[in-house]
């Protein structure tokens, strides 16, 4: 196990970051957490771990609801303004069409609602994750470059109510872990 | 280690040059392992990110003369379309009978090549086919480039290109709106929707291999330059989890927006009345054939590039293999659109049809057409052998044939089907003139990105590529406890 690269008292402490070496022990130890009650924590990895989210209790995303919301908005409204605009504002007849000529309007009104599905997942998916956001305490340790290579981590957070750093770091080390840090805010 | 390949084993060579150009045989169960050779997961972050962190001075010389080749190209095209701008399209060979031709035989051809892109990305992503990570990244950049490449011909083609903002229903002092039932106004927002959701779901599956590179970088304007471009990204499982649904809602409205954009491109011709255009089977016949080109213009820019850049251990033979497969399927529906084309004209008994159809095969342009039949029929009838299909340099070649095969086909439809109007008055032959720079100028815009895109943005999905490895599954037993090999799926 690597030292200690950074001390911290309980009033700099951010938290503490456990690395792991394979998505196996991260899983066993994400599992652990779990089970101690810990509420304040988050595994970091390089990639989505399959059913990492069930053994850490992560609910599911709002996400989708959000998405419905905006494409069903933008479908009203995209089709409202056709509408208006062929039959109110610019009421000309081309081809002999009616002004309300439903089956003309149907490609801008898709095109229009996937756009508003697609813009609301992509901004919902940074807005609901709190990015960007480019300070983080994990951003400190040198070891959490590897983040987004090959190795996982284990984040608890010292404001959790069941923290306690020699607790935890044991806990956290006898699941597994090839390197344990303090965080500072 | 699900399950035990039938097949004799065989002993890939060393050599990561050759590795990934050895043909299997079939197994009898199971799949291939989709990355070769020993890599574990910082493995392939190592031969990913190499690329991009080569220093600009010892960037490889083929990518070197590639970028300043295409640079010099894109750099004409645009004294070219001043010129366009400052003349007027007068400057092409477009006359009264043919007032389409070159602009919007290019702007279908490059909008046709961007669906390869969507559909690797969108549809194979939804059929969980796992493949599809080693290559879905140089196809969503070649979808952004072809889109912008398309929109430049589509933009440039309307003569007073100033006023191009009438194409937007944006409020103005003439109380004017676009006509809503123009299929010419769908085409403006199927296109931009299409640009838009492209870069979207490019920039989404990009940001958490921005965030390796910053992660990796050890020069202070690569961390702040994939620093900004990575959102600050740290690869949290609770982010995980809404950016993996975020992805599938994307892939999901994707989808149906690769049949639905060529379906409204056909739209700008079948809704008119013109023989050879109004028909209702351009629909499903564009969006064919739109896969088809765009996984030749995939294969053509794949190529060279897993080469140039070392990748054949994540780009395998047995990618290319399933690509021709792909485009065995969709050169033979092109083929049976081009049979029943001719079979509905003769059924219809509308003499106008039949004409058209007639003088398409054997008229003054009957070269044209048969360049199309041979290149987009015939020739891709050769993938069904396996020697060939799994052949890269016979892929490479054949791929060349579709891409130009693909764009006659644009041109047979515009240029055969206006040349003969309804009254033979008003026959003209069409001979183009300066629209050749045109072409060649939107191969230099497509090139010149591309290149770039190659030399500074991981042109692998890493994230994605690791998490289908074997070692990412958090049960998987392993070799002996040694996590990250790559093969065994």
């Amino acid at each position: 196990m690597a030292t200690q690269t950074t001390a911290t008292t309980p009033t700099t402490r951010w938290g503490v970051l456990a690395q792991y070496e394979n998505t196996q022990t991260v899983f066993h130890a994400a599992e652990k957490v779990r089970e101690a009650g810990y509420t304040q924590w988050d595994v970091c990895s390089p990639f989505p771990v399959h059913g990492l989210d069930k053994a850490m209790g992560i609910k599911p995303t709002i996400l989708p609801w959000v998405v419905l919301v905006s494409a069903l908005m933008g479908s009203a409204s995209i089709l409202a303004f056709e509408i208006w605009v062929a039959g109110v504002a610019n009421p000309f007849i081309v081809g002999g069409k009616p002004l309300f000529s439903l089956p003309a309007f149907v490609p801008i009104w898709y095109e229009i609602t996937v756009l508003s599905g697609c813009l609301a997942a992509f901004f919902g998916n940074w807005v609901l994750n709190g990015l960007p956001r480019f300070n983080h305490p994990a951003f400190a340790s040198a070891a959490f470059e590897r983040v987004t290579d090959d190795k996982f981590f284990v984040l608890i957070e010292a404001s959790d109510p069941v923290f306690d750093l020699e607790r935890t770091r044991s806990l956290l080390t006898q699941a597994g872990a090839s390197h344990f840090e303090e965080l500072v805010k | 280690m699900a399950s035990t390949p039938l097949a004799p084993a065989i002993v890939l060579p060393d050599d990561p040059n050759v590795r990934g150009d050895v043909v299997l045989p079939e197994l009898v169960t199971g799949r291939e392992a989709l990355v070769r050779g020993p890599h574990d997961f910082h493995s392939i972050t190592e031969i990913v990110c190499k690329v991009n962190e080569t220093e600009i001075k010892k960037t490889p010389t083929g990518l070197k003369v590639a970028i300043a080749l295409s640079g010099a190209l894109f750099g004409f095209f645009q004294l070219y379309v001043g010129y366009l701008i400052w003349m007027g399209p007068g400057i092409w060979g477009n006359n009264n009978p043919v007032g389409w031709a070159w602009d919007i035989v290019n702007f279908v051809f490059w909008v046709g090549i961007g669906h390869a892109g969507t559909l690797i990305s969108a549809i194979l992503y939804l059929f969980r086919q796992k493949w599809r990570t080693s290559i879905n990244r140089y196809a969503e950049a070649m979808t952004i480039f072809a889109v912008l490449a398309a929109s430049s011909c589509v933009g440039l083609h309307t003569g007073r290109v100033w006023l191009d903002y009438w194409l937007f229903p944006i409020p103005n002092q003439m109380g004017l709106w676009p006509n809503f039932r123009s299929p010419l106004a769908w085409d403006v927002f199927a296109v931009n929707t299409y640009l838009l959701v492209s870069l979207l779901f490019w920039f989404t599956g990009l940001v958490p291999d921005f965030a390796t590179l910053r992660d990796r970088a050890r020069v202070k304007w690569r961390r702040m330059f994939y620093g900004v471009l990575s959102m600050g990204w740290r690869g949290s499982m609770r982010h995980w989890m809404v950016y993996e649904k975020a992805y599938q809602i994307l892939a999901a409205f994707s989808a149906p927006l690769v049949l639905s954009v060529h379906t409204i491109v056909s739209f700008d011709f079948a809704v008119s009345q013109v023989p050879g255009w109004h028909t209702t089977i351009f629909p499903p016949y564009f969006v064919a054939g739109a896969i088809f080109s765009g996984f030749a213009m995939v294969l053509t820019l794949m190529i060279p590039a897993r080469k140039w850049l070392g990748l054949k251990d994540i780009v395998t033979v047995k990618h290319i293999e399933n690509m021709n497969k792909i485009i065995l399927v969709t050169g033979t529906m092109v083929g049976y659109a081009y049979a029943m084309e001719f079979f509905v004209a003769a059924y219809s008994g509308n003499d106008y049809e039949g004409f058209a159809f007639i003088n398409r095969a054997f008229g003054p342009y009957w070269w044209a057409y048969w360049i199309m039949v041979g290149c987009n029929v015939l020739t891709p009838q050769l993938f069904w052998f396996r020697k060939i299909r799994t052949s890269v340099v016979w892929t490479f070649v054949l791929s060349f044939f579709v891409n130009i095969g693909m764009w006659f086909e644009r041109f047979v439809i515009t240029v055969t089907s206006l040349h003969r109007d309804f009254l033979a008055s008003s026959w003209d032959y069409f001979v183009p003139v300066t629209e050749v720079y045109f072409l060649a100028g939107t191969f230099g815009l497509f090139f010149f990105f591309f290149f770039l895109f190659i030399r500074f943005f991981p042109v692998i999905a890493m994230s994605e590529v690791k998490a289908v490895m074997p070692a990412a599954d958090p049960h998987w037993a392993g070799h002996g406890g040694h996590a990250g090999t790559g093969a065994g799926h």
